[in-house]
Parts: C-alpha cells; sequence; structure tokens
C-alpha cells in the first residue's frame, strides 16, 4: 500500500520535506536567505465611471532600498489590473498565473473577463497554499457588471469595497481615504485623493517611498499613469563629480597563467547546403 | 517566560559622519529619528556639542544617547572646575572610552563618532563601537547608512594603513569646502538606499575660527 502512494507522481502544491532539517540548522544558528518585500502602500477606489488604483514604487530588502522605481500595478486583463504588496516574487508570479487563466478563459468563453473571476482564482489559490504565498492584492476593474474593487489577503479571504488599502503604509493611506472620500468622485478628485493617499503612504511609511503609480479603468478604457508624481527627487548632486583614474585602486600583485590551447583551428572547406 | 535584553533598547535608526582635515573637522548626522517603519520626528539633533573643540554624533537608541551626553556634560563640568581649561578632543576620546566600557555588561546602545580638533589645530576623528573600542582615524561613518557610506569615503579618502612606517598623516588633503561638498553628496547617496536615512541633513564645521553650522534638505520619503 505505501509502496504504491510512493509511486505516484507529487499531486503539486508545497513540498514539506526539508522543513525538519531546516528547524535543525535554525537550531544551529544557521540563519534562513531573506527574501524581498515590497513593505507597499496600495490603494483603490470606486468613482463615478470605474475604478483607479494606486501605488508607490519602493521595494525594500529589510532596511535597504532594492528597487526605486519598480512597478506595483499589474496587468491581469484589457480591464482587469491589480496592485501587489508582500513578497515581490509571489505577488508577481500569482497575478502573472492568474493572468494566463484569464487569457485562456477568453479564448474560452469568447467574452470580456469578469473581475469576480480573476477574484476567484486569485483566492483559491492563496488559501490551496495557506498564506504561504504572502501576496496581499487590490484587485480593481470594470466589466458587464460594472466597476468591481476587491483586496484579497495571503491566506485568500476577499473583500469587496468602494475604497481599499494595503501594505506597510495602509494606515497612513486610509486616514486620508476616511476622511476624505465620497461616493460619485469624478475622475480628476479621484486621481487627485488616490495620490494624496498613496503621498501619504510615501511620506510617513519608511517602506513606501519614491514615485506614485496610478491606473484608471472606465468602461471599455484604461489610463496607465506610469509614474504620475514624483515628489521625491534627489536632493544634492556634487558639481565636481567622481573619477577614477587607472592607478586609483593599488594593484598589489599581478599573475599571469598563459591557458594551454586544447583545440587545434584547421582552416576548412564551408559546410555543405 | 524568557526575559531576553532586546525589549529593553530601540533602534532609531540614522547615520553619523565625519572627515578630519588638516586645519578643520566636519561632524554630520540627519535629522530624522524613526522606529520600525515609522517617524517619530523629522526634526531631532544627533550631535552634541561637548567641548569648545569637540563634537559628538551619534545613532542608535537615543534614549541610552541622551543618557550619555549628559553623563560626559557632567565630567566635563567637573573637568573644567578642576582644571580650569576646556577638555582637549583627544582627552574627550578616552573619557568616552572608558564610560562606554564601565557599562561593558548592559551597553549603551550607541554607535559613535567624536570630531574635533586636536592640541595642535588639526582636525582628529574618533570612531566607537557600542562598548568603547576606540580608534584616532582620518573619517568614519557610523549607523544604519554605514555600510552604503564607508565605501565612498574609502576609495575617495584613501587613508594610508595605520601600520605602515615612518607614521604617515590620517587626515585628508581636501580643503574644506570639497570635504562638505563630499559629505552632501555622500548623504544624498545613502538617503535613496536606506529607509532610515533623510529628511534633513546638519553638519558642523570646526576649524579655528569657532564652529559653524549648516542644514540641508534630503528626501522625505
Amino acid at each position: 500500500m505505501a509502496r504504491a502512494a510512493a509511486d505516484l507522481p507529487p499531486k503539486g502544491g508545497f513540498s514539506f520535506d526539508l522543513c525538519r532539517r531546516n528547524d535543525m540548522l535554525l537550531k544551529k544558528g544557521v540563519q534562513p536567505p531573506s527574501f524581498r518585500k515590497t513593505g507597499t502602500t496600495i490603494v483603490g477606489l470606486v468613482f463615478q465611471d470605474g475604478v483607479i488604483l494606486g501605488a508607490d514604487t519602493r521595494a525594500t530588502e529589510g532596511p535597504i532600498v532594492a528597487d526605486k522605481n519598480c512597478e506595483k500595478i499589474h496587468y491581469m486583463a484589457p480591464n482587469i489590473y491589480c496592485c501587489g504588496a508582500g513578497t515581490a516574487a509571489d505577488t508577481e508570479a500569482v497575478t502573472d498565473m492568474v493572468s494566463s487563466q484569464l487569457q485562456l478563459h477568453r479564448y474560452a468563453t469568447g467574452r470580456e473577463s469578469r473581475i469576480i473571476t480573476a477574484l476567484t482564482l486569485l483566492k483559491s489559490h492563496l488559501f490551496s497554499h495557506q498564506g504561504y504565498v504572502s501576496a496581499a492584492l487590490v484587485l480593481g476593474g470594470v466589466d458587464v457588471t460594472g466597476p468591481h474593487l476587491h483586496t484579497v489577503y495571503p491566506h485568500g479571504s476577499t473583500d469587496t469595497l468602494p475604497f481599499a488599502t494595503m501594505g506597510s503604509g495602509s494606515l497612513a493611506a486610509m486616514a486620508i481615504f476616511e476622511s476624505k472620500y465620497r461616493e460619485g468622485l469624478t475622475r480628476d478628485d479621484g486621481i487627485k485623493l488616490v495620490c494624496e493617499a498613496i503621498c501619504s503612504g510615501i511620506f510617513n511609511d519608511l517602506g513606501s517611498g519614491s514615485n506614485v503609480d496610478v491606473c484608471v479603468i472606465t468602461k471599455g478604457h484604461k489610463e496607465y499613469l506610469r509614474n504620475h508624481l514624483l515628489p521625491n527627487p534627489r536632493t544634492y548632486i556634487s558639481s565636481k563629480g567622481y573619477s577614477f583614474v587607472k592607478g586609483h585602486t593599488e594593484v598589489l600583485s599581478t599573475k599571469i597563467t598563459p591557458l594551454k590551447e586544447k583545440v587545434e583551428v584547421v582552416e576548412g572547406d564551408a559546410m555543405e547546403e | 517566560m524568557a526575559l531576553s535584553r532586546d525589549w529593553m533598547y530601540e533602534n532609531n535608526g540614522g547615520t553619523c559622519v565625519a572627515i578630519a582635515g588638516a586645519d578643520y573637522c566636519v561632524v554630520a548626522a540627519d535629522t530624522r529619528l524613526s522606529i520600525g517603519y515609522s517617524i517619530y520626528t523629522r526634526d531631532y539633533s544627533k550631535i552634541c556639542n561637548l567641548a569648545e573643540k569637540c563634537v559628538l554624533a551619534s545613532s542608535g537608541f537615543q534614549g541610552d544617547i541622551k543618557a550619555l551626553q549628559k553623563n560626559l556634560a557632567a565630567r566635563h563640568l567637573i573637568y573644567q572646575h578642576q582644571h580650569n581649561k576646556q577638555m582637549s578632543c583627544p582627552a574627550m576620546a578616552q573619557l568616552l572610552s572608558n564610560t562606554l566600557y564601565f557599562k561593558r555588561f548592559f551597553p549603551y546602545y550607541a554607535f559613535n563618532v567624536l570630531g574635533g580638533l586636536d592640541n595642535e589645530g588639526k582636525g582628529c576623528v574618533f570612531t566607537y563601537d557600542a562598548v568603547g573600542s576606540y580608534e584616532r582615524v582620518g573619517y568614519s561613518a557610523q549607523g544604519s547608512g554605514s555600510t552604503l557610506v564607508m565605501p565612498i569615503l574609502d576609495n575617495q579618502l584613501k587613508t594610508p594603513s595605520p601600520l605602515l612606517l615612518p607614521a604617515r598623516d590620517a587626515v585628508t588633503p581636501l580643503s574644506e569646502a570639497d570635504a562638505v561638498d563630499m559629505v552632501k553628496d555622500v548623504f544624498a547617496s545613502a538617503t535613496e538606499r536606506d529607509i532610515y536615512t533623510g529628511d534633513k541633513l546638519e553638519i558642523v564645521i570646526l576649524n579655528a575660527s569657532g564652529v559653524r553650522r549648516e542644514f540641508i534638505d534630503l528626501r522625505k520619503d
């Protein structure tokens, strides 16, 4: 019985075979490798004609900024976009995967994708991985049934909301939304409010920073405003500049090893057709 | 319940840099005070004037640093009463080292850089670890952005090894204006990549004519 089970190919999902060995290493003091988190502010709101998504552009690795201008608003379908917070690899992988699944579904059904389809695909994937896929998403778009905005948590739960924020800067952004949001905002007012919320995250949360990306989705039309605001230029550039002339770095020793030729190059005829 | 030392300390972040010149000393630190992913204040000075020709910049746990500064200021006052003169920078350096080692088994969570002018009027910089090990150097950086700043200073202000004989001068031949320019540029670069460094940069310049302060803005994100 046990032998038959061992012959079957693995069904997919995570393999927990190395957990015991990892625990043992941890007890011995070996640090596990760290992964890059986005330490983010992402927001979404519903306005009178559709949905507006916003995100900052800083990716951190602990206290260091790994990417000063990364893209956190991911394409899912022509009418659906998704902001991602959490582990950068996880958000990229899960949004790419669901985007491909939606494309195949569009070919099979011949219809425009619906946001609830993307939502169900995301939540069932995240739940089956029991929270180990650390992706917190703000999913928004406009389909035949109207504008929709959802949040998806790493363990697979979802919320449907008129305005939402996620990431380490979510409290700073939510403070802005809670005081200034109202139903039926115009496009310009909506973009202004989203920018204010993201800027609040950028300036008050250390995990968020750099620039503001905005994506406006309306019926039949979308506008991806990459780097809509650049409120953080570099404050000082030395006019002197830096020169690294030859001899700037001391050469302590030189060793030249001539490589013996292993192959003899012989002039031959051109290859036959 | 295991009592761990972690709850007794906090790291408020920040970066401190000092450069010694032939007749000046530049000490600089950013003014951001942070905890975790939040900012306590954008306008906190990490630099303290201990004596007429001696300035201390510290990053780490600012609660411990405040206590350390009070301690040193009190000892300096006693010295002034007993000797009728201000403490010199090398003397203050030794005092700081002893003060830090005194709490070897419950350390001040402070990463210090002491800058000033020695008795001959030459710039001097002393760099410390948390328990008082110190060395006189030509330049130094401490704090969360130190790993970003030190390689640039090493490259641009190449200092001869202290083991070489005859003993060579560690101070940089750069002019005061060039040193200040380099400090500003180096902090702007560190701010780009370190989340705990930013807001404003405070630069203190000591030379024969006295002490001068400059402020420049840094990125606030």
